[in-house]
């Protein structure tokens, strides 16, 4: 065959893709090319993708508005969820609280004074069944924020889909299900490296085969970015993340191209404009080039990353609070200039508390100024072939290379093992409390200013804004409700579930998503599997360091 | 004169920790002994690592919204142990539960955006058993 042109590859492939009947134009009328740039260079939707993953990115479809949401008990966020889709979100992400991803009860001790806090609580199927109630899961993609218990959350959300008529491999979503970022960064673990691992291969494995729409893990640099990495440790630390996720796959003998085109990315948009679209732009062509050369990738969606993105919640403050949704634009652009598929912005009051309803709805009202009124989104990659940002794209992706190279010698040639050594070893750890330090003595210095933190401080004295409270009497309700579940289920179908959880968890090659979604119909609660778990796995505890 | 020793903590399940790093450093750097007590702890546990230690002053990181219930058993279980070490508080306490904190038992609150010299100074006037002059709390 005569290879064509980029430009003629590029026209043929946007030809074939459908695209939103809207006028692409400016607002004085000047007609738009889909992307501007040379012919023979390189076009969205070709390797490597450093335009785009789509040769007709946002003409076919804008991305993705997911507010992530959750609070109080399930009925509450259910409620808040429900809000969301009538508001024009078209999908649905879900906080946990931080007891729910620890694993925990809300009747444990140790989840005193958290329960729906953070996030919804969820303790059992009956839970989550009251969480997406008249919510149908085969028409709406959801995406769950949960790492350590993810086997768990994901195989009771399968169980009440199933129990709502709802097939698994109908399913649409997210599910976080990255374990690696936190030891390194988030800080919410429960089993130790290795064994957190083999729960991810189990999931990676179970949704590869039966889960088909489903994207098994989302490799998040976000948390990285806000526990106070640079823009490059957090393009790298995430790239290299799933680097050994694609590693402990083939290990586990899943072909590349069966399980990396449902691989996404998370990462940040911090205030840094040019920065942050630099870092979208060498992270996909990072990606195509590692999943192509190094792990032998053909299919095109393996080599295509493909991203949601949030807005920095670090970058917000306390005081003045409202200068935050202009923080939140700036940001969100950087977003949708970079090429995100989906975007959460954070509201105005988020460093103080949950958003009210209110300011969600305006972070919301946010993204959809830049989608339909900005005319933003109608040519892609818009600043690819600026001088400045092509530079900052290859200034980006050198550095990541150097972080590489690190880890793949901790791991002596294995991405994987160099991951798991880091973090053993508290080299990501250390890098990252480094950056955040040398950030704040900039800003101690007044070498870095934040508008009424450092510098314009008038108007820090005006009247509070109102937000959300969270009493106790959630935590009260979610204790009875979980009580009245352990008093109707049948012990014996719990003791029996768990009991072949325990056992097939001694065996290593044994795939603990059955056991899990039998466990869960039974009502056994997050607690108590992740306890058996940890029966056979043990419990991962970092050392404390400054 | 010895340095002042202060325990910087995480209590409960908040695994949010590059507010107590970065404090941590800044205490160090401005002087102070600093102990780390790691993440995940109870009440009982950061109030028997004040003890053991002998320090003057503890600082607790706060991010989760669990402040109101988990900040007064601190002071309560410290209150336990025949212990009167000062309890500040940091991270997301929005302004209008920092009066509540006070009352039981808080010696002062430090919200988000204080800077690296009011952490120290709130810091170091509750560890000679002083009320900070002002509320030290940053919020508008």
């Amino acid at each position: 065959m005569m290879s064509m042109n980029p430009r003629a590859e590029w026209k043929k492939a946007f030809d074939e893709s459908r695209v939103r009947t809207e006028r692409f134009q400016t607002m004085s009328g000047i007609p738009l090319e889909p992307v501007y740039g040379p012919e023979d260079g390189e076009h969205p939707g070709q390797f490597p993708y450093t335009r785009g993953p789509y040769a007709s990115m946002y003409r076919s479809k804008l991305w993705t508005m997911r507010m992530f949401a959750g609070f109080g008990t399930a009925i509450d966020t259910n409620q808040r969820f429900k809000d969301i889709i009538r508001a024009g979100g078209d999908g649905l992400s879900t906080a946990f609280d931080m007891p729910t991803l620890l694993g925990l009860d809300s009747d444990d001790p140790m989840s005193l004074g958290e329960v729906g806090r953070c996030g919804v609580a969820i303790d059992t199927l009956a839970d989550m069944r009251d969480l997406f109630a008249d919510i149908d899961l085969g028409d709406i993609t959801t995406s769950m924020t949960i790492n350590s218990p993810a086997a768990v959350v994901l195989a009771m959300f399968v169980a009440q889909a199933e129990s709502a008529g709802v097939p698994r491999a109908r399913l649409g979503g997210t599910l976080q299900n990255d374990i690696l970022k936190e030891y390194q960064a988030q800080k919410e673990f429960v089993f130790p490296p290795r064994q957190s691992m083999r729960l991810v291969r189990d999931t990676m494995a179970f949704t590869a085969t039966e889960m088909p729409r489903w994207h098994s893990i989302s490799i998040s640099g976000y948390h990285i970015r806000e526990a106070g990495s640079t823009a490059a440790e957090e393009l790298a630390f995430t790239l290299g993340n799933g680097f050994a996720y694609v590693e402990l796959a083939r290990q586990a003998g899943l072909p590349v191209d069966a399980f990396a085109p449902r691989l996404s990315f998370f990462f940040n948009a911090h205030i840094d404009f040019f920065e942050e679209i630099a870092k979208y732009r060498a992270a996909r062509r990072i990606w195509a080039r590692w999943m192509r050369d190094r792990y032998g990738a053909t299919s095109e969606r393996s080599m295509q990353l493909r991203f949601h993105t949030q807005t920095a919640g670090v970058s917000l403050t306390a005081q003045q609070p409202e200068v935050n949704i202009v923080r939140t634009a700036i940001e969100a652009l950087a977003g949708v200039l970079g090429g995100t598929q989906s975007l959460h912005t954070n509201s105005m009051d988020e460093a103080l508390a949950l958003p009210t309803e209110k300011a969600a709805r305006i972070a919301l009202r946010t993204q959809q100024v830049i989608a339909y009124e900005t005319n933003a989104a109608h040519v892609a990659d818009p600043l690819g072939g600026s001088y400045f940002v092509e530079e900052l794209t290859d200034e980006m992706e050198r550095r990541a290379e150097e972080i590489f190279s690190r880890i793949d010698e901790m791991g002596q040639g294995s991405m994987l093992e160099g991951c798991i050594t880091g973090i053993e070893e508290n080299w990501f750890q250390g890098r990252i409390a480094d950056s955040a330090y040398e950030l704040e003595r900039a800003f101690n210095a007044g070498e870095r200013i934040v508008v009424g933190v450092n510098k314009f401080l008038e108007g820090n004295d005006d009247d509070d804004l109102e937000i959300l409270r969270i009493t106790n009497e959630d935590e009260k309700k979610q204790r009875e409700r979980l009580a009245r579940v352990k008093q109707d289920r049948d012990d014996g179908a719990v003791a029996d579930a768990l009991d072949r959880l325990a056992k097939e968890a001694i065996e290593p090659e044994v795939n603990l998503m059955p056991a899990l979604i039998d466990a869960s119909r039974a009502y056994a609660t997050v607690g108590e599997m992740m306890n058996t778990m940890a029966g056979v796995f043990g419990r991962h505890v970092e050392v404390p360091t400054i | 004169m010895t340095a002042t020793r202060v325990l910087v903590a995480k209590v409960g399940l908040d695994g949010h920790d590059r507010g107590v790093k970065v404090v941590a450093r800044l205490l160090r750097d401005a002087g102070f002994e600093v102990i780390y007590t790691g993440l995940f702890q109870t009440p009982d546990t950061v109030a028997a690592a004040a003890v053991d230690e002998d320090v003057d002053v503890i600082g607790l990181s706060m991010l989760s919204g669990a402040h109101m219930t988990l900040a007064p058993l601190v002071v309560e279980a410290l209150r336990a142990r025949g212990c009167d070490v000062p309890v500040v508080v940091g991270g997301i306490v929005p302004p209008q539960d920092v009066s509540d904190l006070e009352a039981a038992g808080i010696a002062a609150v430090l919200g988000p955006g204080a800077s690296a010299d009011e952490v120290v100074e709130t810091i170091a006037t509750a560890a000679r058993g002083e009320r900070p002059h002002r509320e030290a709390t940053p919020h508008r």
